[in-house]
């Protein structure tokens, strides 16, 4: 009986593929592309595992188990790379919330004209190329450049801060601040755009302020926006800005901006470790992957606003 | 009525509103405004201070020198090549996928989505990816600019996303009724109504080829391979040192000085011609960038 029901049906599900062929043939590219570079590289992550020998290549070099991780957990540099790491951060984070206060005051202004014309401009060092926009902050931080001369215009003595290793994660900071501000008040205006109107009248015959309006409207509004975008980027907590952290690099300020993801590089591409550097790499990783569960997890029970 | 006049009365809280707003704009566009009007300006006179606002001692000095670096036109072609090119390649394999995702009777299709999703989440990581690179012979070959994955993970969600919501499906049934296979159906309707997002995402990796200095970084080292931020990082990064000795009499000193400063005030015309096409563009782009954001952050 089972099984009587059991053909036509794999006959059928034989059936339905072959009537989608075409859906199959137009999706079978990119498949292979993925697969290619993303999921090789996936399975050639157990080079981390192993003492890589240009030689044998990644398939036949030796295993080495756990060395790797364990020399880099008791390298010297270890401690600083992970305080580095965590502490650029934490003082990104801190200007993290600009957005959304630029997106509300943008969304308070009266003259649409205005608003639009702002609402562009600051758009526009999000189009500037990573490159560019840390080249500018070296020339203007430099000893020629626009801060020294500010310096001179307030009587102020020129401070190199390029070169201060404690202010580097303020440098970064204020430059992820510049270039994503404007950008980041597109997905939060949006959402102000679907404030219930009554709401607000209510609010306000109520004998609302604006600012109680902002306070008790429009933030609950924006709440399961603002969670879902914190925890993507808590998830990207130890990877974001490879290429900003390396170009914003200088030999005097290694001490803290050398990062996990700049540490790869330099041991794996520059200084040819590939083994070691790749169980860095991986290392990050993990840690990636356990605070996006984590973020979503704690998300989940304190606002029933969750990824997935 | 009271409250109607206070509806449209301009308060005070308005003012200040549209001050902090301002002044906000302000602090954001100035240092792109700085390095346009210094890069015009004569050297001397951004160096002594005197440019903050307007340009001074108009010159294109620097941008004639520019003229002569052929390095940073060597990395414009490239980088013309590499983003025309890989975002074609792009294009060809995100939209087909993202409109076969949509298809909710078609077997395995919740496995394919996963295949692409964990993408996401899990990557090998830097050397391992390298490595496959060097495998596949692209290092320091300029295909490994434009062909890749093809597929990122975001532009194919928000690419769904739009054929799911904005195409209605009768549109389907009535070309299937008619005997059309799902290979007409894709190419008669579903893309000709596709054009905003066909829009969105030649923008989406167009921007992201431009301004790709990453993928340079690790696999090309040949110079007439370099891509263009490649170029401007060499240039832009390399050191001037000013050279000054006891045998120097003031007029050497005088014109080293004078070297030294156009040096450096090329740098500041260098940043606006290797922004410029994207900061020509993007006022007229930047709405469907815009939408693309508001197509994704549907999903929520």
């Amino acid at each position: 009986m089972k099984t009587m029901n059991q053909k036509p049906k794999s006959r059928s599900l034989l059936k339905r593929i072959w009537r989608h062929r075409v859906l199959y043939l137009m999706i079978l590219p990119p498949i292979i592309t993925v697969f290619i570079f993303h999921y090789i590289p996936i399975y050639g992550v157990q080079i981390a595992f192993k003492d890589f020998s240009t030689k044998l290549g990644i398939w036949g070099s030796k295993w080495a188990g756990l060395k790797h991780f364990k020399t880099f957990i008791s390298h010297p540099f270890f401690p600083r790379i992970m305080w580095n790491t965590f502490w650029l951060n934490v003082v990104s984070l801190l200007f993290w919330p600009s957005s959304i206060i630029f997106a509300i005051l943008l969304n308070e202004m009266r003259s649409m004209k205005l608003k639009k014309v702002c609402q562009m401009l600051t758009y526009a060092p999000y189009f500037v190329s990573t490159v560019v926009v840390c080249s500018m902050c070296r020339i203007f931080l430099g000893r020629d450049g626009l801060f020294h001369m500010i310096c001179n215009v307030f009587g102020k003595d020129f401070v190199n801060l390029m070169g201060y290793a404690s202010a580097f994660p303020w440098i970064n900071a204020v430059v992820d601040l510049w270039r994503g501000l404007g950008w980041g008040t597109i997905i939060y205006l949006s959402a102000l755009a679907g404030v219930s109107a009554e709401l607000v009248e209510a609010a306000k015959i109520d004998g609302a302020t604006r600012l109680q309006v902002i306070w008790h409207v429009d933030l609950p509004h924006l709440k399961p926006t603002i969670i879902t975008l914190l925890i993507l980027r808590m998830g990207s907590m130890l990877s974001v800005g490879f290429e900003q952290i390396f170009l914003l690099q200088t030999p005097l300020n290694l001490d803290a901006s050398t990062v996990i993801s700049t540490y790869v590089y330099e041991t794996g591409l520059v200084n040819q470790q590939y083994s070691y550097s790749a169980a860095i790499g991986l290392f990050n990783n993990l840690i990636n992957v356990v605070l996006i569960l984590a973020a979503n997890t704690i998300s989940k029970k304190v606002s029933e606003t969750s990824l997935w | 009525m009271k409250r109607h006049s206070k509806l449209n009365r301009v308060t005070l809280y308005d003012v200040i509103v549209a001050l902090i707003v301002v002044v906000i704009t302000i602090v954001v566009v100035y240092p792109l405004y700085y390095t346009v009007i210094a890069s015009f300006s004569d050297a001397a006179e951004v160096y002594a201070g005197n440019t903050f606002f307007w340009i001074k001692g108009f010159t294109i000095d620097a941008y004639k020198n520019i003229l002569k670096e052929s390095e940073i036109w060597i990395g414009y072609r490239n980088t013309i090549v590499y983003t025309v090119a890989g975002t074609l390649y792009n294009l060809f394999l995100t939209i087909p996928a993202a409109y076969v995702l949509t298809k909710k009777d078609m077997p395995f299709r919740g496995v394919i989505s996963w295949y692409f999703f964990i993408t996401m989440y899990v990557s090998g990581g830097m050397i391992p990816t390298y490595f496959l690179v060097r495998n596949l012979n692209l290092i320091n070959n300029p295909l490994v600019m434009i062909v890749g994955a093809g597929v990122s993970c975001y532009n194919l969600i928000v690419t769904r996303q739009y054929f799911s919501t904005s195409i209605p499906s009768d549109l389907y049934e009535a070309a299937y009724i008619d005997g059309a296979g799902d290979g007409k159906c894709f190419i008669k309707i579903a893309l000709p109504l596709a054009k905003p997002i066909v829009a969105v995402m030649t923008l989406y990796y167009g921007v992201g080829h431009w301004n790709d200095y990453y993928t340079g970084l690790l696999y090309i080292y040949k110079s007439k391979y370099f891509s263009l931020q490649q170029v401007l990082n060499k240039i832009l990064t390399s050191n001037l040192e000013l050279k000054i000795d006891d045998t120097m009499d003031s007029d050497m000193i005088e014109h080293a000085l004078r070297q030294y400063r156009a040096a450096q005030g090329m740098k500041y015309s260098i940043i606006f011609v290797g922004s410029l096409p994207l900061l020509i563009a993007y006022p007229f782009l930047q709405k469907y960038f815009a939408k693309g954001i508001m197509i994704g952050s549907v999903k929520g």
